[in-house]
C-alpha cells in the first residue's frame, strides 16, 4: 500500500459510496503493517483474523446501507493498556507478558459497537511510565519521521502507527502527556479529553486520578469522530461524568471569530526549544488572523507541575501495581522459598527499572511520616494549579501553548530520569486539572521533525477546543506532509 | 537525601527484591528526584483544600443488583499455579 | 494483688446485601471455590469499584440504631499490605473520614446494665479465604478462594470500656441482636457473618494509664470471646505478677486448646500507607435520605422488652425470653392482639409452644402448626370456661398434630365442660351418697373434705365438669345437711 494514508472520514465516505471496501482497506493496512512494522515497531500484537472478520461484518452493513457509525469499518489500533477479551494484554510489561483478559474495556466495547476494525495492540512504555516508549519490556518503537528517534510516549506505538499509516486512527492513554507529546513528536493530532469524559474501565491503571483515554488521528475531524465513539457515562466507572455527549463534528466549522485565546507566559520560558517557540508563536498569529483575540495570561504554579506530578502519579502507581504478585495472573518467578520471597522475586523480575523507581518513589511518598509532606502537599498544590486555570478561564475561552519543550529526541538520549520527566512540563498541568487539551501539528523543525501546538479548554468544552484546532488545521498545510517510510 | 536503610525498608514495603547494586543505584536516583520534589515543601498551602479528583463528583453508587460472575474456569485461567479450583501460593511466613 | 481489665471489641459484620460491596457478584455462602468472582473482585488489571447503595443504607441504619453521628461527608481509602487473600494487595476501607462516629450500646450482665461507647462505624470490603495444605505451621503451600473477596463488611469499634470477658460476650450478644433486628446482617457466626477481634490490657485499679494491650484475632463465637479473654486475662496477670512486661502483639485464639498463641510478631510495625481511594468519589449523604432511614427503623430488642413489661404487665423474665428473637416477639404480640390475656398467652408460649417447637427461630415459628390466632383461641376457651386448663393441654396436643382450631377439636370431641347445674347436681348427690366418711369429716370441721368430694365429681364427669360450679354445688349440699 504505497498510497498515502486516508482519514477515517474519507474512508467512511468511500465505504458509503461503495468506492472502497472495508475488507480491502483492512487487508491493505495489514499488508502495510506486514511490510513496514518491522522497522517502526508500533505493534506488540496484530489481531489479523479478528480484524478481517469485523471488516467483513462492516462491509455487509455498508452493502445493506446499515452502517453503525461514522467509524464503522475504520481500521484502528489500541495501546496495549486496554483490556481486550481473549487477546493478550501486556501493558508493555514482562509481568503481564502472557495475560489474557476475560473481559473488554468499556472503550473496546464501544468501538466494537461502533463497527471499528481493531488491527491490534500497540507498544508502550511499561505501565505507561515514560515519554519515549523506550521503557517497553518488549521492543523499541521508532518515529516514522526519523527512525533514529523516539515516537514519544508512553503511547508511542499508537502515535507511530497513525503517523506511519499503519492504522487510520488509534487510542492511547494520557496521564501526564502520554498522548499529546507523542502526537507532537509524530505529527498527528492527539486529544486528551476532560477527566471522566471517557470511561477508564478496562484501562490498566497507572495513576487513577490522572489517567485519561485519548485518541490519535490524522486530522481534527477524525479526532472528533473517535472521541464521539468513545465518550459517555459508564456505570462501571464511578469517576465518569454523566453529561450528555455532544456531536463533536457538527460544530467544527464554526471558526474562531470572537474566541478569546490566552497565551501563558510560563509556557515560553527557558528550556523551550527556540524552533518550537517560533512555530507556536506563528500558530498563535494564524489564530489571530482567523479572528481570535489573543491575550497574555499567567499560570505561576506551572513551575511546580512536574514535582507535583512526580509525587501524585508514583504514589497512585505504587498502589495500583501492588496487585502484580504472581498469585492470580501474570508472571510468577520460580524458586521462591516462601510467599514473600516469591512475590518479591516476581516483582523484581517482572518490572523494569523505571517502574521499580516509581513504585519505590510512590511507596516512600505514602509511607508513615511522609504522607503530609509529599502526597498531601502535592494534592494541595494541585488545587492551586486548578485555581489559576479557573482564573484564566474567567477571562479567556482557550489557552494556546507548546505541547513539548523539544522535538523528538534520539533513542537513549535521555538516560537521566529527571531529564526525561522534564519533557512533560507543558502537558502535566492539563492532566492534573483534568482539563481537555489537544496537540495539533504546527510545523516542522529545520531537521524536518514535527512540532505540536497545544490548546487547552474548559472542563467538558471539547467542542470549542476542537473547533479552534480545526480552524487552525484548515488554515495551514501541515497535515499534507507525511513521513516517507 | 535518602539512606540505604530507607531504600531497603521501602523495597521491603514494595515487595521488590533489589540487588546490592540496585539498592545503591536506587538510592542515588531517588535522592536526585526527591531533592527536586522537595521544592514542593516550600510552597505555602495553608488553608488550601487538597484536590483528589479533577472533576468534583459525589455520591456515585450502584443499585444492589447481581451481575453475572466469571465461569470458574475463566476465573482461574490466568493462575500461575493452582490446585483444583484454588489459586495456589507458596508457604506463608509472616513478615 | 488485683488487676483491672480493660477490653475493647472490633466487630466485622457482613452486610446482608444481594451483591458484593463494589461489584455485582452474589454473596451466597458456600459456593464452589472461585465460582463467585468477576474481574473486579479478583482485582484484575483495569477494573474499577462502584459502591453498593444498599450497603451504605445498612451502615446508616446501624449507625442510627446505635446513636452514632452519620458524618456529613465520608470517603473511602486504600489500606495497603501484602496478603494473598487480598486480590489487589490493598483493602478498600475508610480511614480518616468514616461513615459514622460516637454512639453506644446498653449491655446487661450480673453486674447490672451499662452503656458501652462505640467509637466509629465504617464500610470496607472482605478478603478471600485461605486454606492451608496441612497445619499452618508446617504447610508448604496455601490455597486461595476469592468468593468471599469483596463482600460488604461493616466494622464497628467499641471504646475500651468493657471491664470483663463476661461484659465482652454480653456486648457481642446485644450487638448481634440489634443487627439481626435491623435485618442488616444474618448474625451467623459459624459462617463468619459476624467476626470479632478483641483488645485487652490489665492495669492497677484506679490507674489512669492503660496497660500494654494485646490484640486477639479470630473470635468466632460468644463462647470463644469469653474463653479467649478469660485465658488472656489470666495469662497477662501471671506475667505481670511475675514482674514481666506484656509485649504489644497480636495473638490468635486456638479454640481447640483454649489458649491464645502469639502470631510471629512483625520485624517492623505495619505501614498501611492509607490514601483516599482515587477510583471512588466522596459520599455526602442527603440528610433527607438519612432521616427517611431513621424513621423506618424497627423497634429494637431492648425497647421491645421494656414495652412488653409496661404494656402487657409481664414479669421481666417473660419479656426477656419473649424478645430473644424478633419472630417470637411478633408471634406473641399477634396472639395477644387476638385475645387480650398477655400473661396466660406468655405462659403458653414459654412452656408448651417453645417446648414443642424446639426453637424460637423464624423458621420454627413460621412453620408452627399452631398459629398465633389459634393459640389465642385456645386460651379464650379456657378463659370463658368452655374447657378446663387440663383439657386444654390435650386440645393443644391435637392442635399441633392436626393444625386445627381449638374450637373445632373441642366441638368434635365434645370436650366442653358440663356447666349445667341440673346434670351436675345428680353427680354431686351420687358422690355424697357414696362417701359418708367425707361428709362426716366435713361436719367434724375438716372443710378440706369437700375438696375430695369435688374431685370425685370431676372424676365421674371425665374431667369435663366445670370445677367452680361443682365446688359451689358441693358446698351448698353439705351446708344443707
Ligand atoms: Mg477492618
Ligand atoms: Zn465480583
Amino acid at each position: 500500500m504505497s498510497e498515502p494514508p486516508r482519514t477515517i472520514h474519507e474512508l467512511s465516505a468511500a465505504f458509503t459510496k461503495g468506492a472502497a471496501s472495508p475488507v480491502a482497506v483492512t487487508e491493505a493496512y495489514l499488508a502495510r503493517i506486514g511490510a513496514l512494522d518491522a522497522r517502526v515497531g508500533a505493534y506488540l500484537t496484530v489481531t489479523r483474523d479478528a480484524a478481517l472478520a469485523s471488516a467483513r461484518a462492516a462491509e455487509a452493513r455498508y452493502l445493506a446501507g446499515a452502517a453503525l457509525s461514522p467509524i464503522d469499518g475504520a481500521p484502528i489500533a489500541l495501546k496495549d493498556v486496554f483490556c481486550t477479551a481473549g487477546v493478550r494484554t501486556t501493558c508493555g510489561s514482562r509481568i503481564l507478558e502472557h495475560f489474557v483478559p476475560p473481559y473488554d474495556a468499556t472503550l473496546v466495547e464501544r468501538l466494537r459497537a461502533a463497527g471499528a476494525v481493531i488491527l491490534g495492540k500497540t507498544n508502550m512504555d511499561e505501565f505507561a511510565m515514560g515519554s519515549s516508549t523506550e521503557h517497553s519490556a518488549f521492543q523499541l518503537t521508532r518515529n516514522p519521521w526519523d527512525l533514529a528517534r523516539v515516537p514519544g510516549g508512553s503511547s508511542g506505538g499508537s502515535a507511530a502507527a497513525v503517523a506511519g499509516g499503519l492504522a487510520a486512527g488509534a487510542f492511547g492513554t494520557d496521564t501526564g502527556g502520554s498522548v499529546r507529546q507523542p502526537a507532537a513528536f509524530c505529527g498527528v493530532v492527539g486529544l486528551k479529553p476532560t477527566y471522566g469524559r471517557v470511561s477508564r474501565y478496562g484501562l490498566i491503571a497507572f495513576a487513577s486520578s490522572l489517567d485519561h483515554v485519548a485518541p490519535f488521528a490524522l486530522d481534527v475531524v477524525d479526532t472528533a469522530l473517535l472521541l464521539g465513539a468513545a465518550a459517555g457515562h459508564d456505570p462501571l466507572d464511578a469517576t465518569s461524568v454523566a453529561a450528555p455527549v455532544p456531536d463533536y463534528v457538527a460544530g467544527l466549522a464554526g471558526g474562531v471569530k470572537g474566541l478569546r485565546i490566552g497565551v501563558p507566559d510560563e509556557y515560553f520560558g527557558a528550556g523551550l526549544d527556540p524552533e518550537i517557540a517560533r512555530a507556536v508563536r506563528a500558530a498563535i498569529d494564524v489564530l489571530r488572523d482567523l479572528g481570535a483575540t489573543i491575550e497574555r495570561v499567567s499560570l505561576p504554579s506551572t513551575e511546580h507541575g512536574v514535582a507535583t506530578y512526580y509525587v501524585v502519579a508514583p504514589a497512585e502507581a505504587s498502589s495500583n501495581l501492588a496487585r502484580y504478585d504472581g498469585v492470580k495472573y501474570g508472571l510468577r518467578a520460580p524458586g521462591g522459598r516462601d510467599l514473600i520471597d516469591m512475590v518479591s522475586r516476581t516483582r523484581a523480575a517482572g518490572f523494569g527499572a523505571e517502574v521499580k523507581r516509581r513504585i519505590m518513589l510512590g511507596t516512600y511518598a505514602l509511607s508513615t511520616g511522609y504522607y503530609d509532606a509529599y502526597y498531601g502537599q502535592a494534592q494541595k498544590v494541585r488545587t492551586l494549579v486548578r485555581q489559576e486555570f479557573e482564573a484564566a478561564f474567567a477571562r479567556v475561552d482557550l489557552l494556546a501553548a507548546p505541547t513539548t519543550p523539544g522535538v523528538a529526541f534520539k533513542h537513549g538520549e535521555k538516560a537521566d530520569p529527571l531529564a526525561m520527566y522534564m519533557n512533560d512540563v507543558y502537558t502535566i498541568p492539563a492532566s492534573m486539572t483534568g482539563l481537555p487539551a489537544v496537540s495539533v501539528p504546527c510545523g516542522f523543525s529545520a531537521a524536518g521533525l514535527p512540532i505540536g501546538l497545544q490548546l487547552i479548554g474548559r472542563a467538558l468544552d471539547e467542542p470549542t477546543l476542537l473547533r479552534a484546532a480545526h480552524a487552525y488545521e484548515q488554515a495551514t498545510p501541515w497535515r499534507e506532509r507525511r513521513p516517507g517510510l | 537525601m535518602i539512606s540505604r536503610q530507607d531504600v531497603e525498608h521501602v523495597a521491603r514495603l514494595s515487595r521488590l527484591a533489589l540487588s546490592e547494586a540496585e539498592v545503591e543505584r536506587m538510592r542515588e536516583q531517588l535522592s536526585g528526584i526527591l531533592a527536586y520534589i522537595d521544592t514542593l515543601r516550600a510552597i505555602d498551602t495553608a488553608g488550601v483544600e487538597p484536590t483528589s479528583h479533577a472533576v468534583p463528583l459525589v455520591n456515585v453508587m450502584r443499585d444492589d443488583e447481581i451481575r453475572p460472575c466469571l465461569p470458574q474456569a475463566a476465573a482461574l485461567a490466568n493462575a500461575p499455579d493452582r490446585s483444583d479450583a484454588f489459586f495456589r501460593v507458596p508457604r506463608i511466613i509472616e513478615d | 494483688m488485683s488487676w483491672e481489665t480493660v477490653i475493647g471489641l472490633e466487630v466485622h459484620a457482613q452486610l446482608a446485601t444481594h451483591s458484593k460491596m463494589f461489584c455485582g457478584c452474589p454473596t451466597t455462602f458456600g459456593a464452589a471455590p472461585n465460582s463467585q468472582t468477576c474481574p473486579i473482585c479478583q482485582g484484575m488489571p483495569g477494573v474499577l469499584p462502584v459502591v453498593n447503595r444498599r450497603a451504605v443504607e445498612f451502615a446508616v441504619r446501624t449507625a442510627l440504631a446505635f446513636g452514632l453521628r452519620v458524618n456529613a461527608a465520608c470517603r473511602f481509602a486504600r489500606k495497603h499490605y501484602y496478603y494473598p487473600d487480598m486480590p489487589k494487595n490493598f483493602q478498600i476501607s475508610q480511614y480518616e473520614e468514616p461513615l459514622a462516629e460516637d454512639g453506644g450500646l446498653e449491655i446487661t450482665t450480673g453486674g447490672g446494665t451499662r452503656r458501652i461507647g462505640i467509637q466509629r462505624l465504617h464500610l470496607e470490603e472482605d478478603v478471600g479465604k485461605l486454606v492451608h495444605e496441612g497445619p499452618f505451621a508446617t504447610a508448604q503451600a496455601s490455597l486461595v478462594d476469592y468468593n468471599r473477596a469483596g463482600l460488604p463488611l461493616m466494622e464497628t469499634v467499641s471504646r475500651p470500656e468493657l471491664a470483663s470477658p463476661e461484659e465482652a460476650a454480653a456486648y457481642l450478644k446485644a450487638f448481634r441482636a440489634v443487627l439481626v433486628a435491623l435485618e442488616v446482617c444474618d448474625g451467623n457466626m459459624e459462617e463468619g457473618s459476624l467476626r470479632c477481634d478483641a483488645n485487652i490490657s490489665l492495669r492497677r485499679p484506679g490507674a489512669t494509664e492503660l496497660g500494654t494491650k494485646v490484640e486477639i484475632k479470630n473470635l468466632n463465637s460468644f463462647r470463644n470471646v469469653q474463653r479467649a479473654l478469660e485465658y488472656e486475662r489470666q495469662r497477662q496477670a501471671e506475667e505481670l505478677e511475675a514482674g514481666r512486661r506484656i509485649a504489644q502483639e497480636t495473638r490468635l485464639f486456638d479454640a481447640d486448646r483454649g489458649v491464645t498463641r502469639s502470631m510471629r510478631s512483625k520485624e517492623y510495625a505495619h505501614d498501611y500507607r492509607y490514601f483516599p481511594e482515587p477510583d471512588l468519589v466522596p459520599l455526602k449523604l442527603d440528610p433527607t435520605w438519612v432521616e427517611s432511614i431513621r424513621t423506618a427503623l424497627p423497634e429494637l430488642p431492648r425497647a421491645r422488652r421494656l414495652r412488653f413489661v409496661s404494656q402487657y404487665g409481664l414479669p421481666a423474665y417473660d419479656a426477656e425470653l419473649l424478645t430473644q428473637s424478633r419472630a417470637l416477639a411478633d408471634y406473641y404480640e399477634a396472639a395477644v392482639r387476638a385475645h387480650a390475656n398477655p400473661k396466660a398467652i406468655s405462659n403458653w408460649v414459654m412452656s408448651e409452644l417453645l417446648r414443642e417447637l424446639g426453637g424460637d427461630g423464624d423458621a420454627a415459628l413460621a412453620t408452627s402448626p399452631v398459629s398465633p390466632t389459634h393459640l389465642a383461641g385456645l386460651v379464650k376457651l379456657i378463659d370463658d370456661g368452655t374447657i378446663s386448663g387440663k383439657i386444654a393441654k390435650d386440645v393443644f396436643a391435637r392442635m399441633l398434630a392436626s393444625g386445627e382450631e381449638a374450637a373445632t377439636i373441642v366441638r368434635r370431641e365434645g370436650l366442653t365442660q358440663v356447666a349445667d347445674a341440673g346434670a351436675l347436681q345428680v353427680l354431686v348427690d351420687q358422690a355424697i351418697a357414696a362417701n359418708p366418711k367425707a361428709v362426716a369429716d366435713f361436719k367434724a370441721g375438716k372443710t378440706v373434705a369437700s375438696k375430695s368430694l369435688v374431685g370425685q365429681v370431676m372424676k365421674a364427669s371425665g374431667g369435663k365438669a366445670n370445677p367452680a360450679i361443682v365446688d359451689r354445688l358441693v358446698q351448698e349440699k353439705l351446708s344443707r345437711m
